[in-house]
């Protein structure tokens, strides 16, 4: 912000003037971006010295907040770096992008966050909120050093071992427990690990016929069922990462009408694909958890319309090609996602005309903003607000190729599928990351550091 | 056919055309020269990313039957040490021009990887991959089950299919490629088929395959069965409590010397005992059972040659009409 500037300074200067955009698919008008923020909005705008954007029949909707991205730097640098990740992050309409703490060293320490956070500002794409891990190494024995992480210059809320299950109730539940001294959120990835012992896919009709070992639907149930009750117990707050079945969208509505703090979130392959297109045994296809069936994918989508799960979470995992170009139990698990998030929230739950473009704000930026406690982030189009946003051609068709993604990853599930929907541009702090659909520049935080 | 990757899309047609293509093989077996030049010239490699001798040896007795060059191929690699990938194998494979290459993986679903990936251009045969297929082993139990059939029936074999049959097929069929591959051949050739096993050993999911499913192999076999088909039970798996132990296992499920008996006591006096091998004796089945006039052990095997010369004659030399009936001069003369 420019009141984050030392004064006398403006490393902001950008200035434009957004014409006839419609708020959130509603209301037109014209925007004038300058300092950091919104200075104005109303009809027949003018100022001498923005850049002009026609947005005549492009919807402006806040910056998008992923609340679960992996960026694997540090440590795997062949799969993603904060610098690819984030720039797949700015392209797919995003601000702002929560760091999975599963890199090598594991962010389970003030060191490891501060490096990702100086990794993200150094990169100037998003906004990089780094997550913590909750136990030392993934490992699920002992609290990491949640307190260090939170008081450190990355300011960690968010604690998960995603890719791991916090399976041990007693760790839990102190881990719930402890957070509450900083307001602190415990992601959980559901998996109960006895019952998902070389899972490698959905356990079901498909895995019966594919000979392929079943992740069935309880072990995810039976961690969210346990959870639920625990937050409740120790009155915490709870998050639920990547709900993928039907039975787990009912436990959270259960959950939420008796006033138990939790949020839930969904990836956009869940809400689409179904575990036939495991079929082919092309690993594009494997991710954790495992793509399930048509009635999943139906509940999914109701859940999101009617509020029980909260947010959007990208879930982008991005793998070098060696671990997917092999046998499907070799293969790694994960899929790219950030570049296509919006496209395929628009296409499952906008023209299925299950949600609105205001309530897309409210899934993919306003609500996991307030989970990660961003509070740049997430905000109203309204003048004086920060000027996060994203300009979208909501007409607009595009073939996927992963080939042509920012990301390191080329495991794109999507890859030769048409999707509706395209970024056109992104303005960071102020400043258009992304312009005519393609980057411009990096925010420079010079300044501010 | 393009490919042998599984029976589940494998149509009526072809599964017939290849157990008549066989049984033409087999006429070859008989003869004093046992070798036809089809595929002279050709080059199948068996690859093999687990061992299995028997099935190995099958697809070499086949090939070079057929006059085709052979190179066996014991890929390094497993569930737990990755070694060579498929994709680099494959590769190696495609620059040594192979025609076909016979696939045995531990891991479901790699002959498919192999086909469909664009690695390479030869033929591919699935000798058994992980828990999901081992269509050869199907086609040489429908082949032999079909022989029996006829016989019974005072038909020719040629041509026809299953109409009919009442098969059973017993133990763990959660783990057994054998198991589906045959439900899917046996249905799509007209036989009705009874899986029998603990539900621990059973797929979730079982539940939409065309075939009944039963825990009593005694009611089973009381309903009436003409084909008793027993699947290899590994002992470990009481260790991942899928049963208590080995000895409760064979009382309930094994086909021991009292449920021999019952097949005379029950009038099934033409049934006869499958058993894929290699077999747990005293498990899933007794010794006096394997050994009996009604085992098949020994025709399943010798009939595994045969199909498998079939299926790499039809995917390798074409498939013309002139073809087969050069074939059949050449089978009869
Ligand atoms: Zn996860």
């Amino acid at each position: 912000m420019s009141s984050a500037n030392p004064a006398g300074q403006t490393p902001n200067a950008d200035r434009y003037l957004l014409r006839g955009a419609a708020v959130l698919g509603g209301e037109r008008t014209d925007l004038l971006i300058g300092d950091g923020v919104i200075l104005e909005t109303g009809t027949g705008l003018s100022d001498a010295r923005a850049a002009v954007l026609d947005a005549d029949g492009l919807v402006v909707l806040p910056g998008m907040v992923d609340v679960h991205t992996h960026l694997r730097e540090p440590g795997r640098e062949d799969a993603e770096t904060v610098e690819t990740g984030t720039r797949a992050a700015a392209l797919g309409g995003y601000t702002a992008v929560h760091a999975m703490a599963n890199s090598s060293p594991v962010a389970d320490t003030a060191g490891v966050v501060e490096q990702v956070y100086s990794l993200g500002r150094a990169a100037g794409w998003v906004d990089v909120r780094p997550v913590g891990a909750v136990t030392v190494g993934l490992a699920g024995e002992q609290l990491a050093e949640l307190g260090a992480m939170a008081d450190s210059r990355a300011r960690v809320r968010m604690f998960s071992d995603d890719g791991m299950c916090v399976h041990d109730p007693v760790l839990m539940r102190r881990a719930l427990e402890y957070v509450k001294a900083f307001d602190g959120v415990i992601a959980q990835h559901a998996q109960e690990p006895r019952l998902t012992a070389g899972a490698q896919m959905n356990e079901g009709k498909v895995s019966a016929v594919l000979g392929l070992t079943g992740w069935p639907a309880v072990a995810e149930e039976a961690i969210i069922a346990r959870d639920v009750l625990l937050a409740q117990h120790v009155d915490s707050r709870l998050h639920v990462c990547h709900v993928s079945t039907a039975g787990s969208v009912d436990i959270i509505r259960w959950a939420k009408a008796r006033g138990i703090k939790v949020t839930a979130e969904v990836t956009p392959h869940h809400l689409w694909l179904t575990e036939d297109l495991v079929r082919s045994y092309d690993p594009v296809y494997k991710v954790n958890p495992p793509l399930r069936s048509d009635e999943d994918v139906t509940a999914l989508r109701e859940a999101v319309a009617d509020g029980t799960i909260d947010v959007i979470g990208t879930d982008h995992a991005p793998h070098p090609s060696e671990a997917k170009e092999c046998e499907w139990a070799q293969a790694a698990m994960g899929m790219t996602g950030l570049e296509t998030a919006l496209s395929v929230v628009q296409h499952t739950l906008v023209e299925t005309g299950m949600i609105s473009w205001a309530d897309f704000a409210r899934i993919t930026s306003a609500t996991p903003a307030r989970i990660g406690q961003l509070q740049d982030q997430g905000r109203l189009v309204a003048a004086g607000e920060p000027a996060n946003l994203v300009l979208v051609d909501p007409a607009a068709r595009w073939t996927v190729d992963p080939a042509a993604m920012a990301t390191k990853g080329r495991n794109s599930p999507f890859a030769g599928r048409e999707l509706p929907g395209a970024v056109k541009a992104t303005f960071f702090r102020g400043h258009a990351t992304v312009l005519d659909g393609a980057l411009n520049t990096p925010y420079d935080f010079a300044g501010e550091l | 056919m393009r490919h042998l990757l599984s029976t589940e899309d494998l149509g009526r047609g072809d599964a017939v055309r290849i157990l008549d293509t066989a049984e033409e093989m087999s006429a070859v077996g008989d003869r004093e020269v046992k070798k036809l030049p089809a595929l002279r010239g050709r080059t199948v490699v068996n690859l093999f990313f687990e061992d299995s001798t028997r099935t190995r040896i099958s697809f070499e007795a086949a090939a070079k039957r057929l006059s085709a060059d052979v190179i066996n191929f014991a890929a390094k690699g497993s569930s737990v040490s990755k070694g060579e990938s498929l994709k680099d194998t494959a590769q190696t494979l495609e620059a040594m021009s192979a025609d076909a290459v016979v696939i045995r993986h531990w891991a479901s679903g790699a002959p498919q990887r192999l086909a469909n990936s664009g690695w390479i251009d030869a033929a591919v045969v699935n000798a058994g991959d992980g828990t999901h297929e081992h269509p050869t082993q199907a086609l040489l139990d429908a082949f032999t089950m079909r022989r029996h059939w006829s016989r019974l029936n005072r038909n020719a074999s040629t041509g026809a299919d299953l109409t009919g049959l009442r098969v059973a097929i017993a133990g763990d069929v959660l783990h057994s490629r054998v198991a589906r591959s045959n439900v899917w051949l046996l249905r799509t050739l007209g036989a009705s088929v009874t899986l029998v096993a603990p539900p621990t050993l059973l797929p979730v999911g079982v539940e939409h395959w065309p075939c009944e499913v039963s825990y009593d192999l005694d009611s089973t076999l009381a309903k009436g069965v003409d084909a008793m088909m027993m699947l290899r039970v590994q002992a470990e798996r009481m260790n991942a409590s899928f049963f208590p132990s080995a000895r409760e296992y064979a009382r309930r499920w094994g086909f021991d010397d009292r449920r021999l008996a019952s097949l005379d006591s029950l009038g099934l006096k033409d049934t006869i005992i499958m058993h894929p091998g290699p077999m747990n004796r005293g498990l899933e089945i007794s010794s006096a059972a394997a050994d009996s006039p009604r085992s098949t052990v020994l025709a399943q095997v010798r009939n595994g040659v045969s199909v498998r010369m079939a299926a790499l004659y039809l995917l390798l030399s074409g498939d013309t009409r002139e073809e087969r009936n050069e074939l059949t001069k050449v089978s009869s003369s």
